[in-house]
């Protein structure tokens, strides 16, 4: 027996709500977080990502209260990213009940936060957040990007993503901002580039459209899959997605006890 | 036993506090999250969380006099349970990057990094449980949630254990003995499973 894929239902959140939106705009609200977490988890989720999208440090001191909320329900593993700059920064999101923080621009910055985040926590607590897309130029064909893919942050996207496992992040969430949004299914071509390089586990992110998508990118070698608007539009259920991991030939947690 | 079973939650400044308190609640236990051994010496229970490095844990422990509240504790014959690291370090020795840490010693042997290809073992994992077990009753078949690169690959040869597999490596997943259980997996964030594990801890 080994691990089973991870399916991860991705929130985006602004001021401890959770929001539906698309490239950051029109945002609406789409429900109370810690309903919409702990139906996912009675759904069969087997981890949950939080993205902090606010602006200002009260809304991230919201979010922090919500995730605090989250974590008194819902007993599965919790991510949550956006803002993370320092270890202070991770200190405080363990400390209200996450037990992974994403990182992105933060190491961007100043890459020797991972190490000291790492040396702290270990390495099991930091996720790189990697956004990437396609950048003639770059020695792998992919870039790094930042504000939503909208800026290219001038590093090869294979080449950070070693780097930063070498400093100490225990996870990548690659999202490809090529894919992202398009439905079209995961960028199975960055997810083949990126795991040449890294032996840390590895959450593939954006495009997904069906639940055979999920599959794809599980044989592309992902350790774990995530998804935000399938799961928020009710295009899929996770239970789905399992089903369709399990039929091609992909080891998930199912049993659950009563 | 009148009322929620009283647990003591020993806060010597390691991570996931906040979720092994909630998921002990959750579970029916009255729980008190402090490094008071008076406070704590006077629960039914007592839970050892960790994340991290084994030798930061010990530093921790040692600040807080944990050594000797465990030994204490073990003597008085009621529960204990330790979670991630607060499992590793009831072993004789850790080993990271080639420095040995003395634990707890309650077992014999050392905690080392799994000789594997991927590191860090993460997410959900069967396990091999013995048939007298008690902590995992109703639980055969089910999964829990690891996050480790270290664990140790011999079990005490008079403790129940539990295994695990990642890769080729066989590791220890979990080991009751007499009044001491604990777990190389998350039971707090083992969603199901773990709950009803811990209430099963909870009722020994």
């Amino acid at each position: 027996m080994s691990v089973a894929l991870r399916v991860i239902p991705c929130l985006d959140v602004h001021d401890g709500r959770v929001v539906k939106g698309v490239n950051f705009q029109n945002l609406r609200d789409a429900g109370d977080p810690v309903e919409l977490a702990a139906s996912y988890s009675a759904a069969g989720a087997d981890e949950l990502c939080f993205l902090d999208i606010s602006a200002s440090s009260e809304g991230r001191a919201t979010t922090r209260d919500m995730v605090q909320r989250c974590a008194e329900t819902v007993f599965i593993p919790l991510t949550v990213g956006g803002g993370v700059r320092a270890v202070e920064d991770v200190d405080s999101l363990l400390r209200c009940g996450a037990d992974k923080a994403g990182i992105n621009t933060g190491a961007l910055a100043r890459p020797g936060v991972i190490d000291e985040i790492a040396a702290r926590f270990g390495n099991q607590v930091l996720v790189l957040s990697l956004d990437a897309r396609r950048e003639p130029g770059m020695p792998s064909g992919f870039g790094v990007t930042t504000h939503g893919g909208r800026k290219s942050a001038g590093r090869d996207a294979v080449e950070w993503a070693r780097e930063a496992v070498d400093r100490g992040v225990g996870e990548v969430l690659l999202n490809s901002m090529d894919a992202d949004g398009t439905t079209d299914g995961f960028d199975l071509e960055m997810l083949r580039a990126v795991r040449k390089v890294v032996d840390v586990p590895l959450i593939a992110s954006g495009g997904a459209g069906t639940a055979q998508h999920f599959v794809e990118a599980a044989d592309a070698g992902a350790d774990a899959v995530l998804a935000a608007s399938v799961f928020h539009y009710r295009t899929l259920t996770v239970a789905q997605v399992k089903e369709a991991l399990r039929a091609g030939g992909h080891t998930v947690r199912e049993g659950v006890v009563a | 036993m009148n009322g929620p079973r009283r647990v003591g939650l020993l806060d010597y400044g390691s991570g996931n506090l906040h979720s092994a308190a909630q998921a002990l609640r959750a579970a029916g236990a009255a729980v008190v999250v402090t490094s008071e051994h008076d406070v704590l010496l006077r629960q039914d229970a007592l839970v050892v969380p960790g994340v991290g490095a084994f030798a930061a844990c010990i530093t921790g422990l040692e600040a807080v006099g944990g050594r000797e509240l465990v030994a204490d504790w073990v003597s008085s014959g009621r529960p204990l349970l330790g979670i991630c690291v607060g499992h590793q370090v009831f072993f004789e020795r850790g080993t990271e990057h080639g420095v040995d840490t003395a634990g707890l010693g309650l077992y014999p042997g050392t905690v080392e990094q799994l000789p594997v290809r991927r590191l860090p073992h993460m997410g959900w994992n069967t396990v091999e449980v013995p048939p007298d077990s008690r902590l995992f009753d109703g639980l055969a078949g089910e999964r829990f949630y690891f996050v480790h690169s270290y664990a140790a690959l011999a079990a005490p040869p008079d403790a129940l254990a539990t295994t695990a597999r990642h890769e080729d490596q066989e590791f220890v997943a979990a080991l009751e003995r007499d009044n001491v259980a604990s777990t190389q997996f998350h039971p707090e964030k083992s969603g199901a499973a773990g709950a009803r594990l811990l209430r099963n801890w909870l009722a020994s």
